[in-house]
């Protein structure tokens, strides 16, 4: 499904990403690990299409589509989603106004019309019920004064939402507490199906005890050094990055 | 010869018109000496820096448009609120529409200005209210001196206006160039609720220069809510001054939304005459191609405990300019006054332009006055965020121009109006999807 090779990427001339190797199948979940700055959250923007970051060599695509060619918008139409690591806060624009937006952007994309009214509220119960998200939340400002785990809460209430093909969860564990943890989980876990395929990036081991991965990879200075199972991820919890630095020596 | 030549030597034309004994007589006399004097402003003037009006004062301005000029109503029905649930005062090139109008007498008068100057029943409120918060500026003073058409409305102690009433000026383009003058004069009594809805609207191409002048008198707890709707075609260019009095416990807010038009002027000017008076001055600015808009507000805390809240949102496209200039006044006696002032620009493009000068003049020593000003560009970092979500840039652009609006549009107390202002908004931005919740 999503086929990465050899990606190199840059911004304003400092090389980040320095020949990126991934192939994520549908069905597969996908973990990538690394220490901080290794090129991680990178590696997600450039998935979605952050133009502040340029590709200056390699392959990306997502099936049948080149995705360096295409806008951010139009990656979500082919069913691109990132869970943001720091969602945007946007004052003014609801929960409801802004997924409703959404939703229908990107049914005009595949030339549908609007979802009815009715559909759409009944879709909104239902998804927030599986994130255990209060009806109230759904008409605050988007993001404004969410607390971390109401983000991230937030953020895969969208992924169920509009249901893509490539989710990438970056750094979803980050400011959540067990029990919000667990939750998002939950509801990624539901949302898993044979025909999309989840990308985890995560420092923490914590968060893949309850997503399991098919796959973890190792992310360092840019480069995939290192892959392998759901143990790879306890080996790294259990010892650190440093090992493998030192294996690569 | 210059229009201010032009418009001095048609008035001794326009005061032999008028019946004899006006009660205003002596007013418009002076008021014509006032302006033959000063002349119209020039950029020389600080209030007067960043707008220059040469540009629209070079053009022969017809000064008493026919008489008979009409509109069909299938041609301007969509600039009404409803077309039965409001009180209209409508005038086809500043001449009174009584097809289009739906007045009343009934406990309150919402009529004509003209009626009111000329027959004795009104001539104590003329007395009483008529110029008496109007300053003596050049524009004001050439206003008063063709005082003649406009919105008389009088609201008696204790009654609650049960529908808005719309104050709408139509100028048909029957002449080549057209000035009109309109007038109102707005008495709210004691306890009294009324909710009032302003438009100019110029139905052709060509040029049109509106100097209108308001003054709206809020007694002891009345309530007035007030908005103004400018947007006009790129040859309409107004220039609107209104003056507010406010009494005791009063409550007064006025919206601006100024989406169109080649030049606009806005003075607002309020004053507080009575202890905990409340004021709101908002306005959201839609701007693109050459035109300009100038906000230009004031408000003069006279009394103690009253409150004033300003927030104007800008949004700047193309070369389009805008000025905010918002003076607050907390004078020796007003203490315990709180006074606040936002005013948020985007520009859009490089090539846009906004003056921003908020100006404190606090002469008490307890109060509490703040003034915030930002002029940016959009966030990148939340439009990426939209469009990852599938929303194209020009939406996400416009989802983000609304929330930036919102807090001018939330505090908009007619829904229907609401909807009709969401709509422009979403069609000056060119997106066709709803803000509603």
């Amino acid at each position: 499904m999503l086929h990465i090779k050899d990606l190199h990427a840059s911004v304003e001339d400092k090389d980040i990403l320095k020949g990126i190797n991934l192939d994520v199948q549908a069905g597969e979940v996908h973990a990538i690990m690394g220490p901080n700055g290794s090129g991680k959250s990178t590696l997600a923007s450039i998935i979605a299409g952050k133009e502040t970051f340029n590709i200056t060599k390699g392959d990306l695509t997502l099936d049948d589509d080149d995705l360096s060619e295409l806008d951010p918008e139009e990656r979500a139409h082919k069913g691109v989603f990132l869970s943001f690591q720091y969602p945007v806060e946007i004052p003014g624009v609801s929960v409801t106004n802004f997924i409703k937006t959404a939703i229908n952007e990107n049914r005009k994309a595949k030339g549908l019309k609007d979802m009815p009214a009715s559909e759409m509220l009944k879709l909104i119960k239902e998804k927030a019920d599986l994130l255990e998200i209060d009806r109230k939340f759904l008409s605050r400002s988007l993001n404004e004064g969410f607390s971390g785990g109401e983000k991230k809460r937030n953020e895969i209430f969208q992924m169920a939402m509009l249901n893509p093909k490539l989710a990438i969860l970056d750094e979803t564990d980050s400011g959540l507490d067990i029990d919000a943890l667990k939750v998002v989980a939950n509801g990624v876990n539901k949302l898993k199906s044979k025909d999309n395929a989840i990308v985890v990036i995560t420092h923490y081991q914590r968060l893949l005890d309850y997503i399991v991965p098919d796959y973890v990879h190792v992310l360092i200075d840019g480069k995939i050094v290192k892959s392998g199972t759901k143990e790879l991820a306890y080996e790294l919890e259990k010892k650190g990055y440093d090992w493998i630095k030192e294996e690569l020596v | 010869m210059s229009l201010k030549d032009k418009l001095v030597s048609s008035f001794i034309a326009f005061d032999d018109h008028l019946e004899e004994d006006s009660p205003i007589q002596e007013i418009r006399n002076k008021a014509i000496q006032f302006f033959e004097e000063k002349g119209f402003p020039t950029k020389k003037e600080e209030a007067w820096r960043y707008t220059s009006l040469n540009s629209i004062l070079k053009n022969d301005y017809c000064i008493f448009p026919n008489r008979d000029n009409s509109v069909e109503l299938q041609k301007v029905r969509k600039y009404f609120l409803h077309d039965i649930d409001t009180y209209k005062i409508v005038f086809i090139d500043g001449v009174y529409s009584s097809f289009l109008s739906e007045t009343t007498h009934e406990n309150m008068d919402v009529c004509l200005l003209s009626s009111a100057l000329n027959k004795p029943k009104y001539q104590a409120t003329i007395e009483n209210y008529f110029n008496k918060i109007a300053e003596e500026d050049s524009l004001t003073s050439l206003n008063t001196a063709f005082a003649n058409e406009g919105a008389y409305i009088y609201i008696p102690s204790h009654k609650e206006v049960e529908k808005p009433i719309e104050i709408i000026n139509f100028s048909t383009g029957n002449e080549a160039a057209l000035m009109i003058q309109p007038r109102n004069l707005i008495v709210v009594g004691e306890n009294a609720h009324v909710q009032i809805i302003e438009r100019h609207q110029s139905l052709t191409d060509n040029p049109v220069l509106t100097n209108s002048v308001t003054e709206i008198f809020a007694e002891k707890r009345a309530y007035v809510d007030y908005y103004k709707i400018q947007n006009d075609n790129s040859n309409a260019s107004l220039i609107d001054t209104t003056y507010i009095d406010q009494q005791r416990e009063s409550i007064c807010n006025v919206h601006t939304f100024s989406l169109g038009g080649k030049l606009t002027r806005n003075n607002l000017n309020f004053y507080q005459n009575g202890e905990h008076c409340d004021s709101t001055l908002k306005g959201v600015t839609i701007l693109k191609d050459k035109q300009h808009v100038d906000h230009n507000t004031l408000v003069r805390h006279i009394a103690p405990n009253c409150e004033s809240h300003q927030d104007y949102k800008g949004l700047y496209a193309d070369t389009s300019t805008g000025v905010f200039n918002g003076k607050v006044i907390v004078e020796k006696e007003a203490q315990k006054t709180n006074a606040f002032q936002q005013n948020n620009n985007i520009l859009i493009d490089d090539k846009a332009t906004v003056n921003a000068k908020p100006q404190l003049e606090i002469f008490a020593d307890d109060v509490k006055c703040s003034h915030g000003c930002t002029i940016g560009q959009f966030d990148e970092d939340a439009l990426f965020y939209l469009r990852s979500r599938g929303i194209p840039t020009k939406e996400a652009q416009a989802l983000m121009m609304y929330a930036f609006a919102n807090t001018v549009l939330e505090s908009v107390k007619i829904p229907e109006l609401k909807r009709r202002i969401n709509k422009l908004i979403a069609h000056k931005i060119g997106v066709n999807i709803g803000f509603d919740i």
